[in-house]
């Protein structure tokens, strides 16, 4: 499978604080990742290096192929709506698509339309007097409309209600639904990351702790109640990500591409955002510490 | 026409979950051959959900023969899924009946022979445990 963006030892300085050091990914074509980490892992670093917003200080990183912005039709294959979703406060809605049409040379008039009349938006209305909800959902449309194969959102849905993020994510849904485009996103929201993405990437310190498919990664993980053990003791595949022990019990998180045969563990299944938090936790030294807290990433 | 629902915390791939709701909907009755299944469409925009989901459980759904997928149309239901006939139930319910006896004899209470039969289950359908 291709990759729609691949770094390799990439890092950013500030100064001299790196935003992002020594990072190595490849996110695959044709899926809608998420990314998710804790604050400061270097998400949006990540993300602006991407598009090209921001040089990086090493390392390389490639997008479709080809370095960020590298010329205008590399940019017209990239659609990046940034944090806090901007737009221009005293545009119209209406100024903001033709802005769109003469900015992009693949850009798709009817479906901004469709979609502008779908969300209730009047033309005229100055974009700075619309809801969060609705601000969001204008730059969606702008991203989308230039008909982008690859849409980069960086936590898009941080800041809206409940009900304005369900809607942003119905919306983001239905257009992935057309097909031909990929998506990154970055958020802190894990329940959305279930029902929208395929493949997670956790960024943790500029590190992938964990990537892969959100199913194949829900089966080979398993929370396991038993006796208390001694860890040395596990049978090879099976890897522990985050464990801790009571006076008589140990509960395991694993990852096992086989099944647990050991009829002394109880197994359960775990939820996406445990094992999100698992290794999320994992990374900041705050789980149990041990021989067995390995990375693991692929 | 059934419509889907999503548990976020029960740890159950929402694929799954969709596999597990028709399924659900057709031992029970509430899906019959020849219905359709809402298209993938319609529920991406009901539970904004990623369009793969669906269709690796519509997918899912057709390889063990459920339902077929008419392209263009929408996907629709060939199979029903009834339970073991009503004959077999009884004595079977019979004989369920006579060891939870037993075991209430035996002294175990309620959540005991809970713990004891999802245990049982469990080995049985070996599965996830063995």
């Amino acid at each position: 499978m291709t990759a729609v963006i691949a770094a390799a030892g990439l890092g950013k300085r500030y100064g001299r604080q790196w935003a992002l050091s020594d990072c190595t990914l490849a996110i695959p074509a044709g899926q809608v990742v998420g990314l998710v980490g804790p604050n400061g892992a270097g998400k949006t670093t990540l993300l602006q290096l991407a598009v090209g917003l921001l040089a990086p200080t090493t390392g390389t990183i490639t997008v479709l192929g080809e370095p960020p912005a590298a010329s205008a039709a590399q940019l017209g294959r990239v659609g990046f709506v940034a944090q806090d979703t901007p737009i221009y406060p005293t545009l119209s809605v209406g100024d903001h698509l033709r802005l769109g049409a003469w900015l992009n040379p693949s850009w798709d008039q009817a479906l901004a339309a469709r979609r502008i009349q779908a969300l209730g938006l009047d033309p005229r209305q100055r974009a700075g007097k619309l809801s969060g909800g609705q601000r969001a959902q204008l730059a969606l449309t702008l991203a989308i409309a230039k008909r982008p194969e690859l849409l980069i959102l960086d936590e898009p849905v941080a800041s809206l209600d409940p009900l304005a993020r369900r809607e942003f994510l119905q919306g983001l849904m239905e257009v992935v639904a057309e097909g031909g485009m990929s998506v990154v996103f970055s958020t802190h929201v894990i329940a959305d990351l279930e029902r929208v993405c395929d493949y997670l990437v956790v960024l943790v310190a500029s590190r992938v702790r964990v990537a892969g498919e959100i199913d194949a990664l829900l089966a080979e993980h398993r929370r396991l109640t038993g006796p208390r053990r001694d860890l040395d003791t596990l049978p090879p595949g099976q890897h522990v990500v985050e464990v801790s022990h009571t006076g008589r019990q140990s509960t395991l998180l694993v990852r096992s591409a086989g099944p647990i045969l050991d009829p002394a563990w109880t197994v359960e299944p775990v939820g996406l955002e445990d094992l999100v938090l698992a290794y999320m936790s994992q990374a900041q030294g705050t789980a149990q510490p041990g021989p067995t807290l390995r990375e693991v990433s692929r | 026409m059934i419509e889907f629902h999503l548990d976020s915390r029960s740890g159950v791939a929402p694929y799954l979950q969709i596999v597990h709701q028709v399924r659900h909907a057709l031992r029970l009755g509430l899906l019959c051959e020849g219905d359709q299944l809402p298209t993938i469409k319609a529920v991406v925009s009901r539970l904004a959900i990623n369009p793969n989901t669906v269709l690796k459980a519509y997918k899912e759904l057709e390889y063990s023969g459920l339902v077929a997928s008419r392209p263009g149309i929408g996907t629709f239901v060939v199979q029903t899924l009834s339970g073991a006939p009503l004959v077999a139930l009884g004595p079977l319910r019979n004989e369920l009946e006579r060891w939870l006896g037993r075991a209430r004899r035996a002294g175990l209470d309620e959540e005991s022979i809970e713990a004891l039969f999802r245990d049982c289950f469990r080995s049985h359908a070996g599965e996830d445990v063995a």
